[in-house]
């Protein structure tokens, strides 16, 4: 047996052991949000498990029908949450992707986009930063409230979507490292604002910066840190995402800091959670520095609530402009963060905080999941644009750079009057 | 194999986008809840008004095509498996709608697709109550409940879903709409079709329309748990409440085995050191509740119970459901496999088959926790296991044999809420007689002559 086919092997063989706690119950049912617009059992956790008990037979016999079924899930960590056996599925699904593309080999656009482009800190960011000066040319304006734009010429490629632009100059152009010692807090943290922050909503980046220097908190930002990886680990291409975590992990040993601190729930569940546990086959001591690194990853949310001790006092505003919350997956049910955005909200006198339905229900976006089935995104995105008209808010605020960009787009297709605007922005205007 | 013809011809009735072909579409159909071998579908079907769902039966049974409808595939008795002969299986979800809820007579119509968990929050909306509760009710369907005649937690009082279906309307194995029951509270009009389709397993006919009992919630409710140092004394404390003429909505019962997992899974606080504890609710109006309550209270310390916690307030009567909620979870995390039965004892044989329970556990050297509805003597005893170990899941078998066997020599049932399904089905003669299989496989012929409708369910062959 080949060494790939050994490897291949094992990963199968840990697959099995995670699977066969799964009882079939359906449970998962309940929460899918693919499910709940297809109502197809091949969509749902239960479903997926079935087939991938036969997945080796099944590479032979439909190794694209495997693939293609294992990439209709959002990750988004539902099922995993209201499982009564505590199946990791999410888990379960990354291995797979893994195996599956082991076997297929990668479709030569994601190779380009994840090991040419992401893979490579500093050809991305030249890219980025080059296409940003010519984005206008192919693009028009969308909407006003929530700056997107649209391309219709570029709709076989993207769909019609209406995006957010590449902003003009990048948080790391704009500032390049930024290495400021502990101020009154004595508190120094690695921030980590994660591509989307750093070229596309350099707002909050700027954002999350002016809370920190407001708190006197020293910041290390390294200008050359790359992705955390999660792009590249969702769409199962392992050999990319082991290059984005060594490339960092690197960087990251060499500082002097209390925190890892990032915007995005995505980023900071990978590195906290993903890293140690994707990262068993790296060498002894590239481990001991993970573990190290990911020991020290927080949301930035919980960083100022619950290290800082941010927190509103006395009764919640009420009479201002309405702001509803939306609670992104991998910030709730991955770290368990949903009430620390709220009271940020609630330290800013200008909003009245109103729930909507279904706060925690995903918003259809799932990271590369909205690329390759953008329809379906569509509607699951639409159930959230929904819940939020019914607010009647002026402001969504999310955790997540990611549902950033999906609520911008339903809210924008529907032209709705409605702003969206990450908690630590909220935060950043009361100082 | 069915013929790229005969697949064209589904896919005219219900559209192409309804007929599921490809291999890891199908296969996401080959089981259900039941800890049996999966069959793969030769072809899946949704239909999404009646109409579709009538020429669809037609068609199988022109082609000879057995038929299985899966509603949501919770059922833990392998009903929903398809059959191994080039099997089809019938989707309900396409039929999901609320037709009416009906305030004024106290019914509602319903499609055999909804699930029953959103059903009870549109009723509860409108003030009334749906009382079944399967445990897998979050996605459960009625259709699926009615076809399996599920049970749950308030079966004491409230009865089991047959109790709330006042008619139906199904199609027979030509695609014929038959219509049974009314809107009426009382309705003796011929044979009570209703009453037999429910529990069929959809062996005699396809749920379109079902129509359900409404009832006016009850204005409050009383919860406590009793802690016994004797498993007896449990069961005496079950039978001295209900002598006292109390008839509590839930009765909920839980051995040693059982607590000790939960509270190592919720560290709720749980009395570990019982040798079983019973969790009461009382349900009705407030003065009623406050009566019945101290009645229980007594009746549980008089039957020897060391301890009986109340709850005071809301929240801890959610505690104490809680924990009872995550009995199944806290079970199921302990080993791979978990082996849910249903054995049903008359009450008063709760002590004796929780003792063969645990002598059956250690003969076959298997962890085995139980739990249930105490109330209505529906034991839930729970063996966990791993199933890719040939040897250890031999012995499952063989205990879940001898489980059954004690549960039919204590004038017990095969099952009190999960059906027959392929999981039970050769005990049918046992529990009945000859004679009784004999009338039902005569009635099966005369109704479903090439036997395609849910071949091999409740009576084997």
């Amino acid at each position: 047996m080949s060494a790939d086919l050994t490897k291949l092997a094992k990963l199968l063989q840990e697959l099995d052991d995670q699977m066969v706690a799964c009882m079939k119950c359906g449970m998962c049912q309940a929460v899918c949000p693919v499910f709940s617009e297809t109502m197809k059992e091949s969509d749902v956790t239960r479903g997926k498990i079935a087939l991938l008990e036969r997945l080796a037979a099944e590479l032979i016999n439909d190794a694209e029908g495997v693939q293609e079924a294992l990439n209709r899930c959002l990750l988004c960590g539902s099922c995993g949450a209201n499982c009564p056996s505590g199946v990791q599925i999410s888990d379960i699904f990354i291995k797979a992707r893994t195996i599956v593309n082991q076997y297929m080999g990668l479709s030569p656009v994601k190779k380009a986009i994840l090991r040419g482009m992401v893979g490579n800190p500093k050809l991305f960011n030249m890219l980025l930063d080059f296409g940003s000066k010519f984005q206008n040319l192919m693009t028009s304006k969308a909407s006003e409230k929530q700056g997107t734009r649209k391309a219709p010429l570029l709709e076989p490629f993207i769909g019609n979507r209406h995006f957010n632009p590449v902003a003009k100059k990048s948080l790391h152009a704009k500032y390049g490292t930024i290495d400021t010692p502990a101020g009154k807090s004595g508190i120094r943290v690695l921030f980590f604002p994660g591509c989307v922050a750093d070229k596309m909503y350099t707002n909050m980046g700027e954002a999350c910066l002016k809370v920190f220097k407001h708190h006197g908190v020293g910041v290390w930002m390294p200008a050359t840190q790359a992705c955390c990886g999660i792009p590249a680990l969702s769409a199962g291409d392992k050999k990319a995402y082991d290059k984005m975590v060594k490339y960092n992990t690197e960087i990251f040993a060499e500082g002097e800091y209390d925190y890892i601190v990032a915007p995005c729930g995505s980023c900071i569940s990978t590195i906290m959670k993903y890293w140690p546990k994707y990262g068993k086959e790296y060498p002894a001591d590239m481990q001991r520095k993970i573990e190290k690194i990911a020991a020290k990853a927080m949301d930035i949310n919980e960083f100022l609530v619950d290290v800082l001790g941010v927190k509103p006092e006395g009764e919640a505003p009420k009479g201002g402009k309405k702001v509803t919350f939306h609670d992104s997956c991998h910030l709730k049910k991955g770290l368990g963060v949903a009430e620390q955005p709220r009271d940020l909200i609630r330290m800013n006198s200008n909003y009245e905080l109103v729930e909507m339905n279904e706060a925690d229900r995903c918003c259809g976006c799932g990271g590369t999941f909205t690329l390759y089935h953008y329809d379906l995104s569509k509607k699951i995105g639409g159930r959230k644009r929904n819940n939020v008209i019914e607010t009647g808010a002026n402001v969504v605020s999310t955790g997540c750079p990611a549902c950033m960009m999906q609520l911008n787009d339903m809210l924008s297709q529907n032209g709705d009057d409605v702003e969206v605007k990450h908690s630590i922005e909220l935060y950043a205007e009361t100082l | 194999m069915i013929s790229a013809s005969l697949t064209k011809e589904f896919e005219a009735v219900v559209g192409s986008e309804n007929v599921f072909t490809s291999e890891p579409e199908r296969q996401a159909y080959s089981y259900d809840s039941a800890v049996l071998e999966p069959v793969t579908p030769a072809l899946v079907v949704r239909p999404t008004n009646s109409e579709e769902l009538g020429k669809v039966i037609a068609l199988c049974n022109e082609n000879n095509c057995p038929i299985t409808v899966r509603g949501a595939g919770t059922n833990l008795s392998g009903g929903t498996i398809p059959d191994k002969r080039d099997g089809i299986v019938v989707l309900t979800n396409g039929l999901n709608k609320i037709l009416e809820i009906n305030e004024e007579d106290l019914y509602a119509v319903v499609q055999p697709g909804v699930v029953t968990a959103q059903f009870a929050q549109e009723v509860a909306k409108r003030g009334l109550f749906y009382p079944p509760d399967p445990g897998s009710q979050a996605v459960s369907t009625i259709g699926g409940n009615v076809a399996e005649n599920a049970g749950g937690l308030r079966g004491l009082k409230y009865g089991v879903t047959k109790d709330y279906v006042m008619g139906l309307d199904f199609f027979d194995v030509n695609g014929q709409l038959v219509k049974t029951g009314s809107r009426t509270v009382k309705c003796v009009t011929g044979y009570n079709l209703a009453g037999l389709m429910a529990a069929s397993e959809g062996t005699l006919g396809v749920f379109n329309e079902i129509i359900l009992k409404l009832t006016p919630p009850p204005a409050a409710s009383k919860a406590m748990m009793a802690v016994f140092d004797d498993v007896n004394k449990a069961s005496e404390a079950v039978a001295s409440i209900i002598s006292a003429h109390v008839v509590p909505c839930t009765l909920e019962f839980m051995d040693q085995a059982a607590l000790k997992h939960v509270e190592a899974y919720t560290k709720a606080g749980l009395p570990v050191e019982a040798a079983a504890i019973l969790l009461i609710e009382v349900d009705g109006h407030p003065g009623q509740v406050a009566d019945e309550a101290a009645v229980v209270e007594k009746c549980l310390t008089k039957s020897g119970a060391t301890a009986v916690h109340v709850a005071k307030d809301a929240e801890e009567k959610f505690k104490l459901w809680e924990a009872r909620r995550n009995a199944l979870p806290a079970l199921a995390r302990a080993k791979p496999t978990t082996v849910l039965e249903d054995a049903t004892v008359p009450r008063s044989q709760i002590p004796a088959m929780v003792a063969a329970i645990n002598d059956i556990a250690k003969k076959y050297d298997l962890a085995i926790g139980t739990f249930g509805h105490a109330g209505d003597g529906n034991l839930h005893p729970t063996i966990l296991c791993d199933r890719r170990d040939a040897k250890e899941f031999h012995r499952v078998e063989e205990a879940v044999d001898n489980i059954f066997d004690v549960a039919l020599s204590l004038k017990g049932t095969l099952s009190g809420e999960h059906g027959i399904g392929m999981a039970k089905s050769k005990w049918m003669e046992k529990e009945t007689s000859r004679a009784t299989i004999d009338y039902s496989l005569n009635m099966k012929r005369a109704i479903d002559p090439n036997n395609i409708l849910n071949p091999g369910k409740i009576i084997a062959g």
